[in-house]
């Protein structure tokens, strides 16, 4: 096996010379700058080389003013998606050699672009209603005892956040843990965006709330955390809500981190159309 | 603070970027973009597209039917076109579009509606299956060779 150097900011270098030169398109978008277009770089590759190691050397030695977004470097932190030759990833997991010769990098769909690479995830996010349950709520502890969360409809609940009293809405017991209400919105969902960017809906379709919201939305009827079936459900039931996928579980297919959202969006849809446990038992 | 106290290019900032899509044209044809599509993505846009045809040929063949109007002899004079083996290749086309539009359409229903939704993937390959003979059987029937 040869060794390997690591340039910093390039990608895997092999001391035998195997490393490939490849061409690498990225989308370009600067604001008062004419207009997007796309850039051709050649890029050393190795191995190992991930899309995001590409895009550094990029960086670092053809043109500094490309701007790319990225933090933890091992698809935790969900802030590098981009789309590699048409598809959603997460460019520090991606491999280049997997991508062909030819590899063409765009930001994600269906999101503003702020610059090059980067998108305005404040969009991902607005896809929540604010009238969601919980899911929009996730101030530390310190944050303050008593956190109110409105429900649409009738409904009204108020969540009691994890606080100093630790206090606990089903359990009148100071002493009893509190739940992790605050620390938790989507779970497995690490908030990336691909999913929006795959679905092929959210394309053409803008008032839709999209897969991780939905998928969020299931995950509390699988864990309520005090918060009302009915709400989640008729919320997910609105217009913009789960009937408006087509189910091309692209959604499923694009998640890094296996939260699969379609599976999740068509439970919600099972629930909608046959009821649950509790509503049978209300209809006998 | 106020305006003269902003940082410079605060309200360029404000400015929303370009939409990113996928897709050959406007933002309407994201869905068309078969770059990066799994089999779900790309089911979708053939249902859509075979949806489309089926609706063209449903008012094309209303348009047809209108010609018993003019009479026999107009009639006849289309038959003899229609039954042209390049015109049933044609037909040979329609069939697979309802085809898949209906098999496609069974497994959405059903996936849908929360049912099999874990082997959606198995029930797409099955009436491809399904609707592969079918084609095949239906080509070789109007076609002459059955």
């Amino acid at each position: 096996m040869s060794r390997q150097e690591h340039p910093p900011g390039g990608p895997a270098v092999t001391q035998t010379g195997q490393d490939d030169i490849r061409p690498v398109r990225v989308y370009r978008y600067k604001r008062g700058d004419g207009g997007e277009r796309f850039d051709e770089f050649e890029v050393p590759v190795g191995p190992h080389t991930t899309v995001l190691d590409a895009l550094r050397f990029i960086q670092r030695h053809h043109d500094p003013s490309l701007a790319i977004r990225h933090s933890c470097m091992h698809a935790s932190c969900g802030t590098c998606g981009v789309q590699v030759n048409g598809r959603e990833q997460l460019a520090c997991v991606c491999s280049v050699r997997d991508q062909g010769e030819e590899i063409t990098v765009e930001p994600l769909a269906n999101l503003p672009v702020l610059t090059d690479l980067v998108v305005e995830m404040s969009g991902f996010f607005a896809r929540f209603p604010h009238e969601h349950p919980i899911i929009r709520s996730s101030g530390s502890p310190t944050d303050g005892e008593n956190a109110e969360v409105h429900l649409e409809g009738d409904h009204e609940v108020t969540l009691e956040l994890a606080g100093p009293l630790h206090h606990h809405p089903l359990h009148n017991d100071h002493r009893a843990a509190p739940p992790a209400v605050d620390f938790v919105r989507f779970e497995d969902c690490i908030e990336c965006g691909l999913c929006l960017s795959a679905c092929p809906v959210a394309a053409t379709s803008h008032d839709y709330v999209g897969p991780a919201a939905l998928a969020a939305a299931e995950r509390l009827l699988e864990e309520p955390r005090g918060v009302e079936r009915e709400d989640v459900l008729a919320w997910a039931g609105r217009p913009e809500g789960v009937w408006r996928c087509h189910v091309g579980f692209e959604c499923t297919r694009a998640c890094p981190a296996d939260a699969i959202p379609a599976e999740r969006i068509m439970a919600l849809r099972r629930e909608l159309t046959f009821g649950g446990p509790d509503d049978k038992e209300r209809k006998r | 603070m106020s305006a003269t106290d902003e940082l410079p290019g605060t309200a360029e900032r404000e400015q929303p970027g370009p939409i990113h899509h996928k897709g050959p044209g406007p933002s309407e044809t994201g869905w068309l973009d078969p770059r990066g599509r799994g089999h779900g993505g790309r089911a979708l846009a053939l249902h859509r597209i075979t949806g489309l045809v089926i609706v063209c040929y449903l008012y094309l063949h209303l348009g047809v039917l209108s010609m018993l109007l003019i009479g026999s002899s107009a009639w006849g004079s289309f038959l003899s076109l229609v039954t042209a083996k390049s015109f049933l290749a044609l037909e040979v086309v329609l069939i697979a579009a309802v085809l898949f539009h209906g098999l496609n359409g069974i497994r959405v229903a059903f996936v849908g509606s929360g049912i099999a939704v874990t082997r959606e993937r198995a029930l797409f390959w099955a009436g491809t299956v399904v609707g592969v003979a079918a084609i095949i059987f239906a080509a070789l029937h109007i076609l002459g060779a059955l």
